[in-house]
């Protein structure tokens, strides 16, 4: 099953047409996915007011674990899934849209699945429109997916540029101190600058325990790393 | 930086200097901030130390003393003082050469590219920033209105407010009644109320444990929830009740002359009430003809307001997306503006927008929580693209250590945006 989840993982990268200013992409396309829906609305009512049908409502959906609605009968099949720790996050419901039998063996939800990975991601991204919005529940599940950076060749090269990276810095710096003061939170300045390296490297691996900094270093590359190494070496 | 003519004239005499013709004022692009709290003092400071003197910053904002609504909630607990949450414009005038004008910007002439101010002045800028936080939606709760303030305080503008509120709580009867109106999305600091709860209930806990504080909340779920609720039953069992929509709790009204609350039909006698109203832009979005709405739509890659490319609105009054309205957003909002203005005024190179938020939360003494995510813009909104929260059930160590680490955010901050 793990090697199932990884292809939907894959099959939902391909992200056309993103551009320099546009570091993200929407889930899907929401209205594509409205018209992909009327198939499930049978069984499955999601909106204002929607109540549980044959199927359970599909609002707040992204995040409930499975089986997590206390007045609807699932499967014990569904049950036991919830019991194990499932949680319906993007992934998860890629996998179970795609084949609904290969995540839960047993499920009443008698439906063949989705094989195409943009309609699922469509579909997906007009019902992650009924869950937590982020700016309300900042813990709510994703609304996009991150794009690979692509900048310009002058910005790139191992040879940090730190005026890169003195722009980088400046999401540090809500943090961490320029001055080097350390109340609370490590200072990061004056670091040799193969230890910062090394130490972003860890995080960005998750190799270092901390969920903030494994999360910021995430989202940085190679040449991010390099650059904003070079700025707080210097500083 | 040289000492120049702003330093020697600090911040009381520049209001002349505003009305007398500009020096150079065709040669040095002007920058006007509205707003010298999370958004706009961070993006003064930022344009005017990266511009290095090629762009000329005035800040406006009324107050001399500003109070930051975060750890505001840890000063009703008694973990600061007053004074350690108060800031002022000193440094940001003498070292950075800002323009301080305190004083109220009342309206925008956007046609000509001036904004108006109390005092009478006008003042020209190439391009604006208006960061003016929020204002109250008037009736969200019947019953109160401003003047009810004073006794039933929303402590959601920190400073006298806040002192009020603690004093209301300390004065409480042994056995009182606290009552917190919750209020409904979208909101400044979504788990801003509960950690406030968690507050009172600590300083009850000590003072006046036969206290009860309930909430009285129009939403579903909020922030946290289960952090909160698990923080809740482990210090402070049976003194918190929240009512929520199920129940009634977006059906409440208050009673500031007998100091009463209604939820859904049933009036209960408190001893302190905090009213949270519902919120929209600062005024002076709305009067410059920018809200949609009760907000301020931006474009995301540079937080351009949708109806004039020569304005920039940052944190709480706008309309952006997924980031929530919090100090940590707006100061991360105003480095992507700071580098497009920059761009656009002195041509220096731009970057791709990227956003973070974390917010810290105190739930006991050394119990702090978090929940934190990275964003970045699409054509239509900034959105998240990752995240984390604490967990329920994690070891004391870790919760100490997450407390210590808000200590040093807000080190962190504070002088990020004051210099
Ligand atoms: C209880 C509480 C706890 C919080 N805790 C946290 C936390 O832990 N972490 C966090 O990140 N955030 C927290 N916040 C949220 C944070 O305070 C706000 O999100 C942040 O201050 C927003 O920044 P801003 O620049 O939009 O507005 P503000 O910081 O409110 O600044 C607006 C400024 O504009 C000025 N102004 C308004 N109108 C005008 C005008 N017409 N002319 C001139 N000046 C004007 C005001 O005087 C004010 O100084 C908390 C908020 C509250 C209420």
């Amino acid at each position: 099953m793990r090697r199932l989840v990884l292809a939907a993982l894959l099959a939902w990268a391909p992200l056309p047409g993103a551009r320099a200013d546009q570091v993200a992409v929407p889930l899907g396309d929401a209205e594509a996915g409205a018209e992909i829906f009327r198939q499930c609305r049978a069984c499955h009512h999601v909106g204002e007011g929607a109540q549980n049908r044959i199927g359970p409502h599909l609002n707040g959906l992204f995040g409930r674990p499975a089986a997590g609605l206390p007045d609807f009968d699932y499967s014990d099949s569904m049950e036991r899934a919830g019991a194990d720790g499932l949680v319906w996050d993007l992934e998860h419901l890629h996998a179970y849209i795609e084949n609904p039998r290969s995540l839960v063996s047993q499920t009443r939800m008698v439906f063949p699945g989705i094989a195409d990975a943009t309609q699922r991601s469509d579909f997906l991204a007009f019902l992650r429109r009924y869950s937590d919005d982020p700016a309300n529940i900042p813990e709510a599940a994703p609304t996009a997916l991150a794009v690979e950076i692509v900048l310009p060749p002058e910005v790139l090269g191992l040879e940090g540029d730190a005026e890169y990276g003195a722009y980088l810095a400046a999401e540090c710096l809500t943090c961490h101190q320029a001055d080097g003061g350390n109340d609370g939170i490590p200072s990061i300045t004056g670091w040799p600058d193969e230890d910062f390296v090394v130490a972003m490297h860890a995080y960005r691996q998750k190799l270092r325990p901390h969920p903030l900094m494994q999360m910021m270093a995430a989202r940085l590359s190679d040449e991010e790393i390099a650059a904003l190494a070079a700025y707080f070496g210097d500083l | 930086m040289t000492l120049n003519r702003r330093r020697f004239l600090g911040t009381s005499a520049v209001a002349v200097t505003l009305g007398a013709p500009m020096l150079k004022a065709q040669a040095t692009p002007r920058v006007v901030v509205v707003g010298g709290g999370a958004g706009g003092a961070t993006a003064a400071r930022q344009i005017a130390q990266d511009s290095e003197g090629a762009i000329d910053v005035t800040l406006i904002e009324p107050s001399r003393t500003y109070y930051t609504c975060f750890f505001s909630n840890l000063y009703i607990g008694g973990f600061r003082d007053m004074n350690s949450i108060a800031h002022d414009y000193a440094t940001l005038a003498a070292e950075y050469g800002i323009n301080v004008v305190h004083d109220w910007a009342t309206g925008v002439d956007r046609d000509a590219k001036v904004v108006a101010l109390a005092g009478g002045a006008s003042v020209p800028y190439d391009r604006l920033i208006l960061s003016p936080g929020i204002d109250f939606v008037e009736g969200s709760v019947p019953g109160w209105d401003l003047s009810a303030q004073t006794r039933m305080p929303h402590a959601y503008k920190a400073g006298t407010q806040t002192a009020l509120l603690k004093a209301q709580v300390e004065a409480m009867p042994q056995g009182g009644t606290f009552v917190m109106v919750a209020p409904p999305n979208p909101y400044r600091c979504p788990p801003g109320p509960y950690e406030r709860v968690s507050m009172v209930a600590h300083v009850l806990k000590a003072t006046n444990p036969t206290a009860k504080i309930i909430i009285a909340d129009p939403k579903p779920g909020f922030s946290k929830q289960a952090l909160f609720e698990e923080g809740w039953q482990k210090h402070y069992s049976g003194m918190i009740e929240r009512i929520g929509p199920d129940f009634g709790g977006e059906n409440t009204s208050v009673n500031a002359a007998d100091m009463s609350v209604g939820i859904d039909g049933e009036v209960i006698r408190a001893d302190a009430v905090n009213v949270i109203p519902a919120q929209k832009a600062g005024l002076i979005c709305a009067a410059a003809g920018l809200t949609d709405g009760d907000w301020a739509p931006v474009v995301p890659a540079t937080m351009q307001s949708r109806m004039d490319e020569n304005i920039h609105i940052l944190g709480d009054a706008t309309q952006q997306g997924d980031m929530p309205k919090s100090g940590f957003s707006a100061n991360s909002q105003a480095k992507v503006a700071a580098m497009a203005i920059r761009g656009a005024l002195t041509g220096s190179r731009v970057f791709p927008a990227r956003f973070s938020n974390t917010c810290w939360s105190l739930i006991d003494t050394n119990d702090g929580v978090k929940v934190g995510a990275t964003y970045e813009a699409t054509e239509e909104k900034i959105a998240k693209v990752a995240g984390f929260v604490s967990d329920t059930g994690e070891a004391p160590e870790l919760r100490a250590a997450t407390y210590e680490e808000s200590i040093g955010w807000y080190a962190g901050i504070t002088a990020d945006m004051f210099g």
